[in-house]
C-alpha cells in the first residue's frame, strides 16, 4: 500500500499539486486519471521520487519515501518496477539483457539463473524466444510487454505504469490491460496506472483517483465514476459525443428500471 | 548568471560521478565497451590526421627555411617539438571533442528524452556513475595512448613528405626528430591530454544529462558539447602551459 499525505509541489510559481491525499490499494489496480496538464504525470513522477516533493508524506508500507536519503530510497527502489509511456528500454542490449539488467545490478544470481528469471518473464508476457532481438526490432506492443517484463523480473511489491496504451492500437491494449491486471492479481502487488484512456478505466480500474486542477478531486470505483454527477468527471468520461450517446441511452433506461 | 549556475551544476554532477560504482563487474565490462568506443574506434581518425599533420609540418618548415646559417636537420626537430609540444596533443583533443562529444551528448542525451535515465533511477541505479564514470576513465587511460600513437606517425608523416617531396634528406630528419629531445615534452603533452580526456568527456555528458524536451534539444546539447569542451581545451592548454611548460 501507498499513502500519499497532504502533497504540494510547485515549479516557480507554477503549483502543479495541491494538498493532495490518497491512498494506492494492495492487489488492486489504482488509476490516476485526468486531463492533460492536470498534475497526474507530476504525482505520479513524485511517488517514485523522480520529482521532490515541496512538502508532503509519501509512505510505501509505512515507510517515509520523502524524508530518506539516497541509499534508503534504493532499498524501496529495488521493489518498484515502472512501465514507461515509451517503454524506456535500453536501445544498446537485447530483450534478454534489458529483462536481465535490474537482475544483474541488484542481486547474486548466476549467469543462468537470470536467464532462467528472464525467460519465465518473458514467457509470462507471451514474448518467449524473443530474447535475443533488440528493442528497434520489435513492435510497439512488443516494446511495452518487454518492459513489463522488466518491470517484474525483480518481483516489485509495486508497478507504476505511466500510460501504458499510448501509441498502442485498441487490440494491443487490451491485451496490455489485461497484462497490467493479472500481474497485479496474481503477484498482489500495488499498481498505479496513469490514463487517459476510458477503455482502460473501464478494464481495469479497481480504485480511480480523478485529478483536476493539481487536486485529488474524485475518488472511486469503475462502477461510480459512470453514475457520479460530479461535473468535472462528466466533463472527462462522457467528452467523445459517442459516450454522451451511451450516457443519454443510460439514463432512458434507468427510469424503467 | 546562466555560466555560474552551469559551473555549479558540472561540479555538482562530478561530485556524483566520482561514486562507488554499484556494481563492480557491471563497471568493468562497461569500461571496456568505453574503451573500446571512444579510444579503439578513434584510431583511424587520429591516424589520418596525424600523419597528414606531420607531412604538411615538414613541408611547411622545410619550403620556410630558406636561411643557410640554420642547419638542415632543424626541419626534423621543428617537427617534433611542434608535434610533442602542441599538434599532437592539442589538435587531435580538438579532433576528438568533435568526434567523441558529439557521440557522448547524443547518447546521453537520447537516453535522457526516451526516459531510459529515469528507469536507471527508478530501478535504485546511479545513473550518473554508471553513464559518466566509465566513459570518463576511458578517456583519461586511452586518450594518452592516441597522443603517443599521433605523435609517432605524425613524426613518420613528415619523414615521408621530406623523402617524397625531396626538401630534406631521410638521415638529417631523422638526425632532427632525435636532436635535443626532451622527456619533460612527452610529460606535458601527456598531461594535457588526460586534461582534455577529462573535459570532454565530463562537459559532453553534463549537456547530454541534463537535455530537455525532444530531438531537437538533443542535438542543440550535442553542438554545445563540441562548442564548451573545445573552449574548455582552449582555456585549459593555456592554463597547463604557464604552469608546467613556464613554471
Amino acid at each position: 500500500m501507498i499513502e500519499v499525505k497532504n502533497v504540494n509541489k510547485s515549479f516557480g510559481e507554477n503549483q502543479v499539486l495541491k494538498d493532495v491525499s490518497t491512498v494506492f490499494e494492495q492487489g488492486k489496480v489504482n488509476l490516476i486519471i485526468g486531463q492533460s496538464g492536470q498534475g497526474k504525470s507530476v504525482l505520479a513522477k513524485c511517488v517514485v521520487g523522480l520529482h521532490e516533493v515541496d512538502n508532503g508524506q509519501i509512505l510505501y508500507n509505512g515507510r517515509d519515501f520523502c524524508q530518506m536519503n539516497r541509499l534508503d530510497r534504493k532499498d524501496i527502489r529495488k521493489e518498484i518496477g515502472m512501465l514507461f509511456q515509451g517503454s524506456a528500454l535500453f536501445d544498446s542490449m537485447t530483450v534478454e539483457e534489458n529483462v536481465m539488467f535490474p537482475l544483474s545490478m541488484f542481486t547474486k544470481m548466476t549467469k543462468k539463473e537470470m536467464q532462467e528469471r528472464a525467460d519465465f518473464c518473458l514467457d509470462r508476457v507471451n514474448l518467449a524466444g524473443r530474447n535475443k532481438l533488440y528493442p528497434s526490432e520489435c513492435s510497439g506492443g512488443m516494446q511495452k510487454r518487454i518492459a513489463i517484463a522488466r518491470a517484474i523480473s525483480m518481483r516489485p511489491r509495486y508497478l507504476f505504469c505511466d500510460e501504458p496504451n499510448s501509441g498502442l492500437d485498441p487490440k494491443t491494449s487490451i491485451v496490455i490491460d489485461g497484462l497490467i491486471k493479472e500481474i497485479t492479481y496474481e503477484y498482489d502487488i500495488t499498481t498505479v496506472v496513469i490514463t487517459h484512456d476510458m477503455n482502460s478505466v473501464i478494464e481495469i480500474g479497481d480504485n480511480i483517483i480523478f485529478i483536476y486542477q493539481g487536486q485529488n478531486w474524485w475518488q472511486g470505483d469503475k462502477k461510480a465514476i459512470i453514475t457520479t454527477d460530479n461535473p468535472e468527471i462528466n466533463d472527462f468520461v462522457y467528452a467523445s459525443e459517442f459516450m454522451k450517446e451511451i450516457k443519454e441511452q443510460m439514463r432512458r433506461q434507468s427510469p424503467a428500471e | 548568471m546562466g555560466v555560474i549556475r552551469n559551473i555549479g551544476k558540472y561540479m555538482f554532477m562530478l561530485w556524483v560521478v566520482f561514486s562507488l560504482p554499484d556494481k563492480w563487474r557491471i563497471f568493468r565490462v562497461r569500461l571496456f565497451q568505453e574503451i573500446e568506443i571512444i579510444g579503439i574506434k578513434s584510431i583511424p581518425i587520429v591516424a589520418l590526421m596525424s600523419a597528414f599533420m606531420g607531412g604538411v609540418i615538414a613541408m611547411q618548415t622545410a619550403s620556410n627555411m630558406s636561411n643557410p646559417l640554420l642547419p638542415t636537420y632543424t626541419v626534423g626537430y621543428i617537427t617534433q617539438s611542434s608535434t610533442i609540444l602542441e599538434f599532437s596533443p592539442t589538435i587531435i583533443s580538438l579532433i576528438l571533442a568533435g568526434k567523441i562529444g558529439s557521440n557522448v551528448a547524443s547518447e546521453i542525451g537520447t537516453m535522457r528524452v526516451t526516459e531510459q535515465i529515469d528507469a536507471l533511477e527508478i530501478m535504485g541505479v546511479n545513473s550518473l556513475s554508471f553513464l559518466v564514470l566509465p566513459k570518463t576513465l576511458a578517456a583519461i587511460m586511452f586518450f594518452p595512448v592516441l597522443v603517443i600513437f599521433s605523435i609517432g606517425l605524425s613524426l613518420v608523416g613528415g619523414w615521408v613528405s621530406m623523402i617524397m617531396s625531396g626538401l630534406l634528406s631521410s638521415e638529417d630528419y631523422v638526425f632532427g626528430i632525435r636532436s635535443f629531445f626532451l622527456v619533460s615534452n612527452i610529460v606535458y603533452a601527456l598531461t594535457k591530454t588526460v586534461v582534455f580526456g577529462f573535459l570532454i568527456v565530463t562537459i559532453s555528458s553534463f549537456y547530454g544529462y541534463y537535455t530537455k524536451g525532444g530531438a531537437l534539444d538533443v542535438g542543440r546539447s550535442s553542438t554545445q558539447a563540441v562548442v564548451s569542451s573545445s573552449i574548455a581545451i582552449l582555456i585549459a592548454n593555456f592554463l597547463l602551459t604557464q604552469m608546467i611548460l613556464l613554471k
